[in-house]
């Protein structure tokens, strides 16, 4: 891509950095022009984070150089990046919810202001960018689109040349997406270069001038994001035809395999969510997808579903139309329901435990029955070696070694083992939490279909997701939740994105009119 | 800023040189501070790393001294495997020797030895019992254990004084604090070696160390008891997901270190003393707490680390008698030892690596 020299605004050359022996970015080269969207884009671990923590000052590169206005810079911190006009927005807020707007606005500023100058600056800038807060508002009392708003605010407050956005929708309803673009097109053509990052491709061809594709710290390629495909990005960052996934049409006759019925459960901490009056039933044969933004109590609702606690009353969870709300998660387990929490390690698995170890923690109660007690005594992950290693084979778990600790294994790999172990209980219904988040697009695929194969194999599915597409695209039924409360159940066919999106974003009560197929 | 990196593969032969080079500047450090407070420097290192080994009955005292950590230190690695923190040993050790101490004392004139079955027993329930309060509180309150069993050291020590001075007190003792001895049933015997005779204090007391080493080993990482303290221990929501009960683990783990740290108790009082007076302890429930972690949460580790503590005690004793060292001093001279020891741990499996400060 020829850009004359004085249009560039940002340029990286060779940039590297490791860590131990771990090589996060490895010659990477990037130029970033003068009011250009410019978009960052790779799998998770390619390196994107690393490469913009550098530009930030958070991190330093090992080697290689920096230029800002053709001048050569060394960005030793943040304090120096935001001298040098840079501006981010992390993926994660940094906002303290016990204060308001502005008060977290005026703590950030590295020039000191009166509090009434910073009011009226976050109102004046509010308008002009169509930002919408209230700079007296506390911060615990806004939502995800507002607290992001507040951190753009915080950068605009800086007048930065760049802005970098990291992975800013994941945590978005699709019209807040909508209003983000708006805001960064009208910045890039006022002169503001931004830099976005993000694995999502349609966006990217959405809101992009010029994609990077980093690929294992490298960077691999620069694109013209007006004249490529989301079939081209993809095969880019992946490198290797992804396989579509096979959906055979289902057979009609469908028996209901497992219900909740009016489940209510107050917060027991005050950070949870309660959850009010739930209702859902799932099909053999089919997939349920529950759709909504992190934090709405997914997390609440997996720990009933699973039996990590129980219902207060019996009959609040029906399997085959048997009452197991009392049931314990080992007692569901031997019923054939199967879940998988959305947190990876720590609660999946135990990292520091080999993976054997990891297959007994959910098989431990097949050696205990019927033995006595000495053999339940002495019962032992060593049960469990022979179970461990039909599930990496059948699988394709790549492991360093026989046997590695769980922690030795990426995400993807992982969550292949976590899913791969549930099935081998060869479950009824499978309850499932977020099982691509943060997995590679290759594994991802894998699971993918997997889950369709277990539907169309005739079990019961539950797929608690985040990720609207993948909802889309494996659901055959779909619901959402959205601050503890979950809606109707949908028909796939009879409802948009766009309704979804705003049943996530909490417009459960103007949307009745919905045909539902209940 | 001082960020401590993971190794990526801990050397071997650093496993060896690490130890050693804790000993040597541990010894380059103490000779340093002995020449500066004016004593022989090199008297005072043989004291405390060699003279207890220098005759076979001292041997045998590291051994009687090591006797009741190891025991206390087996229990306390099951607590802190699973994130339960109990340091509240001391009291258990009293307690444990106090109900064993009750039960000895009623039956005065019993002679068989398998008395002593039922003295341990006691022993163990009286440990247990004292721990149980933190226990309960922690499950069913969520108070903190660490605050609860701490206190209740104090009560326990208190509790002990107030029944040597009022119920239990000899009418024979001429006012002293003290209990009636012990019947014979209740005593633990030295250990005769033919040829030889006795070796110092070395009693049959060592007999249940040796049988609780390898027993813990097994149930450590043999059953499905020690894999639910060890699950509990590095992720508690995993083991909520595997339908382990939190609770009653945490009940289990501290109910068994206080039962333990009780049956130290009754050795301690039944082989040493063979009466109960104010002081049982000497602190034994608190050193065991360094034991434990010293022997990295191990059995067989806890076995050596409690007889590196009992020699350097011991050492330390000795360059007060012979010396008069000042217990101060040679307290200072096991903190670096600790301080060395842990580092050298510490450095084969991490890389230190110096940054900037940050704003």
């Amino acid at each position: 891509m020829a850009k004359k020299e004085l249009d560039i605004l940002l340029k990286a050359t060779k940039i590297c950095k490791s860590f131990g022996n771990f090589i996060a970015n490895q010659n990477i080269d990037i130029s970033i022009a003068k009011g250009q969207i410019h978009a960052l884009l790779g799998e998770n671990g390619a390196g994107k984070s690393t490469l913009v923590k550098i530009f930030y000052g958070v991190l330093q590169q090992d080697s290689g150089s920096i230029e800002i206005n053709n001048q050569k810079v060394s960005i030793t911190s943040p304090n120096v990046a935001r001298k040098n006009g840079i501006g981010m927005v992390f993926q994660h807020f940094s906002l303290f919810p016990a204060l308001t707007v502005a008060e977290n606005i005026l703590i950030a500023l590295d020039n000191k202001m009166k509090f009434n100058k910073v009011v009226d600056a976050i109102s004046k800038l509010s308008k002009e960018w169509e930002l919408f807060v209230d700079p007296l508002k506390l911060v615990s009392e806004l939502s995800v689109g507002e607290k992001q708003r507040v951190e753009i605010i915080r950068c605009l407050m800086q007048n930065p040349s760049l802005l970098i956005m990291d992975e800013p929708t994941s945590v978005l309803t699709p019209q807040e997406i909508k209003n983000l673009f708006k805001i960064l097109k009208r910045l890039a053509s006022s002169g503001c270069s931004i830099l976005y990052i993000s694995h999502k491709l349609e966006e990217i061809i959405e809101l992009a001038d010029e994609v990077t594709v980093l690929k294992s710290g490298k960077s691999i390629a620069s694109i013209d994001a007006k004249k490529t495909t989301t079939n081209f990005l993809a095969e880019t960052m992946v490198g290797k035809k992804i396989t579509q996934l096979k959906k055979n049409i289902k057979t009609s006759k469908k028996n209901i395999a497992f219900e909740v019925k009016n489940l209510n459960k107050q917060k027991d901490h005050e950070f949870g969510i309660s959850l009010t009056n739930i209702n859902l039933q799932v099909n053999y044969g089919e997939i349920l997808g529950i759709a909504g933004i992190a934090g709405n109590g997914q997390v609440e609702l997996m720990e009933i579903l699973s039996g990590e606690i129980n219902c207060e009353d019996n009959n609040q969870i029906l399997l085959d139309k048997l009452p197991i709300g009392k049931a314990n998660i080992n007692e569901r387990r031997e019923l054939g329901i199967e879940t998988i929490p959305e947190e990876r390690t720590f609660h999946a698995t135990v990292p520091n435990l080999t993976l054997s170890e990891n297959t007994f923690l959910t098989y431990f109660f097949k050696y205990s029955n019927a033995k006595s007690w000495i053999t339940n005594i002495l019962n032992n992950p060593q049960n469990s070696l022979d179970e461990s290693k039909k599930i990496v084979k059948n699988n394709d778990v790549r492991c360093p070694e026989i046997n590695p600790l769980a922690s030795q294994l990426s995400g993807g790999n992982l969550q292949k083992f976590i899913l791969g172990r549930s099935l081998a209980n060869n479950p009824k219904v499978a309850i499932f939490s977020q099982p691509t988040w943060g997995v590679d697009i290759g594994a991802a695929t894998a699971i993918r279909q997997k889950l369709l194969d277990l539907s169309q194999s005739g079990k019961a599915v539950v797929l608690i997701s985040q990720d609207l597409e993948e909802i889309f695209e494996l659901s055959d039924k779909i619901c959402v939740i959205n601050e503890g409360v979950l809606s109707e159940i949908f028909d796939v066919r009879k409802i948009t994105a766009t309704d979804v999106g705003l049943l996530m974003g909490g417009k459960n009560k103007e949307n009745q009119q919905m045909d539902s197929i209940k | 800023m001082i960020t401590f990196i993971p190794r990526d593969k801990v050397s071997k032969n650093w496993i060896i040189i690490a130890p050693i080079l804790s000993i040597v500047f541990t010894i380059f450090f103490g000779l340093l501070i002995f020449t500066f407070l004016g004593y022989n420097p090199l008297e005072t290192l043989y004291q405390i790393f060699v003279s207890p080994f220098s005759r076979i009955d001292r041997i045998s005292d590291i051994l009687v001294k090591a006797c009741p950590l190891i025991i206390i230190g087996t229990g306390l690695m099951l607590c802190f495997k699973s994130n339960v923190w109990n340091i509240g040993a001391e009291g258990q050790f009293i307690m444990g020797a106090l109900l064993a101490g009750f039960i000895a004392l009623s039956f005065p004139n019993i002679e068989t030895k398998f008395f002593l079955l039922i003295t341990i027993l006691a022993g163990f329930v009286g440990g247990a019992l004292w721990a149980f309060i933190p226990a309960i509180l922690k499950t069913k309150l969520n108070v903190n254990e660490i605050l609860v069993s701490l206190m209740l050291v104090y009560v326990a020590m208190l509790f002990i004084d107030f029944i040597v001075r009022g119920p239990l007190r000899d009418p024979m003792s001429f006012g002293f604090p003290l209990s009636k001895p012990y019947p014979d049933g209740a005593l633990i015997n030295k250990i005769p070696f033919p040829g030889i005779g006795f070796l110092g204090q070395l009693h049959y007391g060592i007999l249940f160390v040796l049988l609780l080493i390898p027993v813990s080993w097994i149930f450590v990482n043999k059953t499905l008891g020690g894999f639910k303290i060890n699950v509990l221990g590095s992720a508690p929501q995993a083991a909520k997901f595997a339908g382990f009960k939190q609770n009653s683990i945490t009940i289990t783990v501290l109910l068994l270190s206080g039962g333990l740290a009780g049956v130290a108790g009754v050795i301690e009082v039944s082989a040493n003393i063979g009466q109960l007076q104010p002081e049982v302890s000497f602190g034994y429930g608190f050193t065991a707490i360094i034991v434990a972690f010293l022997g990295r949460l191990t059995p067989v580790g806890i076995l050596f680390a409690g007889i590196i503590i009992a020699t350097v005690k011991l050492g330390a004793d000795n360059a007060q008698m012979t010396m008069g060292i000042p217990k101060v001093v040679t307290g200072l001279f096991e903190g670096i030892l600790l301080f060395f020891l842990l580092t050298g741990e510490t450095l084969q499996k991490y890389k230190i690596k110096w940054s900037e400060g940050k704003k």
